[in-house]
């Protein structure tokens, strides 16, 4: 499509600046926010450019006791609980589903296919239709408050085991016989041929899973009690329900562009291979 | 280096048998090819000789063991794949050096065998390279790399040139039996080409449909073809075959004329002369109408038929001929070289 029409040209453009301050401007209201002084966020017309406190907000939020006259956990510490839960579940996740994939694809016994179709099936069933029998699970055993039960039950995922399923059967079977006859076992070959033949993937999925365990709000708002292990998704919407005062936005701004940071640090870090995992077909 | 056995192999894949009591006796550094058709089973014949496929019955050794129930590893084998099966993501010393390291061999032993192998085939330079960045030539050197740093007691290739271009397949062929030789490692080699069969082979093993249709050295297959099949499929062009009745030493074609021939053999036969043995001969009995003569420059391929009858015939002659469409070629044929057939059964009759 390579036209030379100037209304099209205006069109397009159009629509896409559109589309940028759609999604820029509240990113930037945050980042005004944070750098303001909480009285100000308050006064209208709200300001639309930087202030000066920035650094100040920064410091109180991430390291000192947050909202003022609430006994709140420091913002360093709910982003170390997510980090970990993000991490758990998306490394749990890739484990579980390589390892899941690769019995299916490689290995035959009875009902194989049976058990394929029942993970399968379990893409059907979000998160929250399990929720109550999960908790009744995880508080049974004691995991409430902790990184277990924050990431334990989250890890098992039919969509990561379907896709590797497919990657896997991508890879011809000559490398396998090839394989076999240099005398690696199957659990060599899961570690020198499989798993380096899925790098790419591993990292797309790796990418897709951690914003994913990032982002969780439900689970985390039911099992934590403990404000110590509250998760930085959750924390702000408790902050919006301080008693008694009005919102400090400053800080809650302040926080939610803490909790952004780290998805858009992976994406960036990963984005080669993110884009080659989806992408690429050729074993 | 090794014989190898195979002792009644049958292969069945639920109720179908698709490998029919193969037999065959291999010695000490022979080269074998395998040919057949496509869906003649060679290929899973292959297979069950690397162990890739389970025997159904009967029984496989190398040397003087059996090795039925053996993973592929303990066979003391290597295999050289259609699509060579390199491991992407591993430079060529890297994909080398796999297998010897699972064996847990010594670094140094690894490297002097990968480094020996590689000035064998000349791909030295390569070595640091991942598969992706050669080419199909030097894919296929370094798959054959990989099976000679095995130091294995047998070659076993699956139609290994298969998806070179012509010219590289004819180097690649060339080079392959060179090695085989020089290394003296008992070899079988799978292919459907039967230039390749032809020119590699110490001995065929021609296959049709699960069963040996004839195992032999090349000239016996090509001299004495033991089926209308292996007659049809070993040579090119490919032999021409004519209905005929037998009787006291002469063919009656269908059209009436009748040839000498050395068989005492009664009743009705299939007659083959291979195209190159039709002998162009003013006073000969074979009279063929011609349709399309194809000029080859060293040879004129005359594609007609039987003087009388819709019998197709192809006539291989020296050097440029003039025929042209619609005239008629007489030929003879050499008495030693006609083979002939029973109509019924395909078998040859001496």
């Amino acid at each position: 499509m390579v036209e030379n029409r100037p209304v099209l040209t205006f069109i397009t453009h159009a629509v896409l600046i559109l589309g940028v301050i759609m999604i820029a401007l509240p990113i930037w209201i945050t980042f005004v926010a944070a750098s303001h002084e909480d009285i100000r966020m308050t006064q209208a017309p709200i300001p639309m450019l930087p202030g000066g406190y920035f650094w100040e907000n920064f410091k109180r939020t991430l390291f000192g006791s947050g909202l003022a006259g609430n006994e709140i956990t420091p913002v360093w510490r709910m982003l170390l609980n997510s980090l970990v839960m993000a991490l758990a579940i998306a490394g749990g996740k890739i484990a579980i589903s390589l390892l899941s994939a690769f019995a299916i694809v490689y290995f035959k016994f009875p009902f194989r296919m049976g058990f394929f179709w029942m993970i399968f099936m379990t893409l059907m069933l979000p998160v929250e239709v399990r929720i109550l029998p999960t908790f009744e699970v995880v508080a049974n055993l004691g995991m409430l408050n902790s990184y277990w039960g924050l990431s334990i039950p989250l890890i098992a995922s039919a969509t990561a085991t379907f896709m590797f399923r497919q990657v896997f059967l991508t890879i011809p079977d000559e490398m396998l016989e090839s394989a076999r006859i240099d005398g690696a076992g199957p659990m060599r070959f899961f570690w020198d041929i499989l798993i380096p033949l899925s790098r790419t993937n591993i990292a797309a999925l790796f990418v897709i899973l951690f914003i994913f365990g990032w982002n969780q709000y439900l689970w985390p708002l039911l099992i934590t009690t403990d404000s110590d292990m509250t998760t930085i998704v959750v924390s702000i919407k408790q902050m919006l329900e301080a008693a008694e005062q009005s919102p400090q936005w400053n800080i809650i701004m302040m926080t939610a562009m803490l909790a952004m940071l780290p998805p858009i640090l992976v994406v960036i870090a990963m984005q080669k291979l993110f884009v080659q995992g989806l992408t690429e077909t050729d074993k | 280096m090794a014989k190898i056995k195979l002792d009644s192999l049958t292969k069945s894949y639920g109720t179908t048998e698709v490998l029919h009591h193969i037999q065959g006796d291999i010695d000490h550094g022979e080269f074998i090819v395998i040919v057949g058709p496509s869906g003649c089973g060679k290929s899973t014949l292959l297979r069950m000789v690397a162990g890739l496929e389970t025997v159904t019955t009967g029984e496989v050794s190398i040397g003087d063991k059996v090795i039925n129930d053996l993973e592929p590893a303990d066979r003391d084998i290597a295999m050289v794949f259609q699509n060579y099966a390199l491991y992407p993501h591993m430079t060529v010393e890297q994909n080398m050096a796999y297998g010897l390291k699972i064996r847990k061999l010594p670094k140094e032993e690894i490297k002097r065998r990968v480094e020996e192998a590689a000035d064998i085939l000349e791909i030295r330079d390569y070595l640091k390279r991942k598969p992706r960045q050669l080419s199909g030539g030097q894919r296929q050197r370094v798959a054959m790399g990989r099976a000679i740093v095995r130091d294995p007691q047998v070659f076993l290739f699956d139609e290994p040139l298969s998806n070179l271009d012509a010219k590289l397949r004819v180097q690649m062929r060339l080079e392959i039996r060179k090695l085989q030789r020089r290394l003296g490692v008992t070899s079988i080699y799978v292919t459907h080409d039967q230039v390749e069969a032809m020119t590699l082979g110490d001995r065929l093993m021609v296959l049709n449909g699960g069963y040996v249709e004839q195992f032999g050295t090349p000239i016996e297959v090509y001299e004495k073809p033991a089926s209308v099949f292996v007659a049809g499929f070993i040579g090119s062009p490919s032999m021409n075959f004519i209905a005929a009745e037998a009787e006291n030493g002469l063919l009656t074609l269908p059209n009436g004329t009748t040839i000498r021939t050395a068989s005492k053999t009664v009743g009705p036969v299939t007659l083959g002369i291979r195209p190159e043995h039709l002998l162009p001969n003013d006073a000969g009995a074979i009279e063929v109408e011609v349709d399309l003569p194809e000029q080859l420059g060293a040879t004129t391929l005359v594609h007609g038929r039987i003087v009388g009858t819709d019998l197709p015939v192809t006539a291989s002659l020296n050097g440029i001929n003039a025929a042209a469409s619609g005239d008629v070629l007489k030929f003879d044929a050499p008495v030693e070289q006609m083979h002939i057939f029973d109509a019924q059964s395909g078998k040859r009759i001496e």
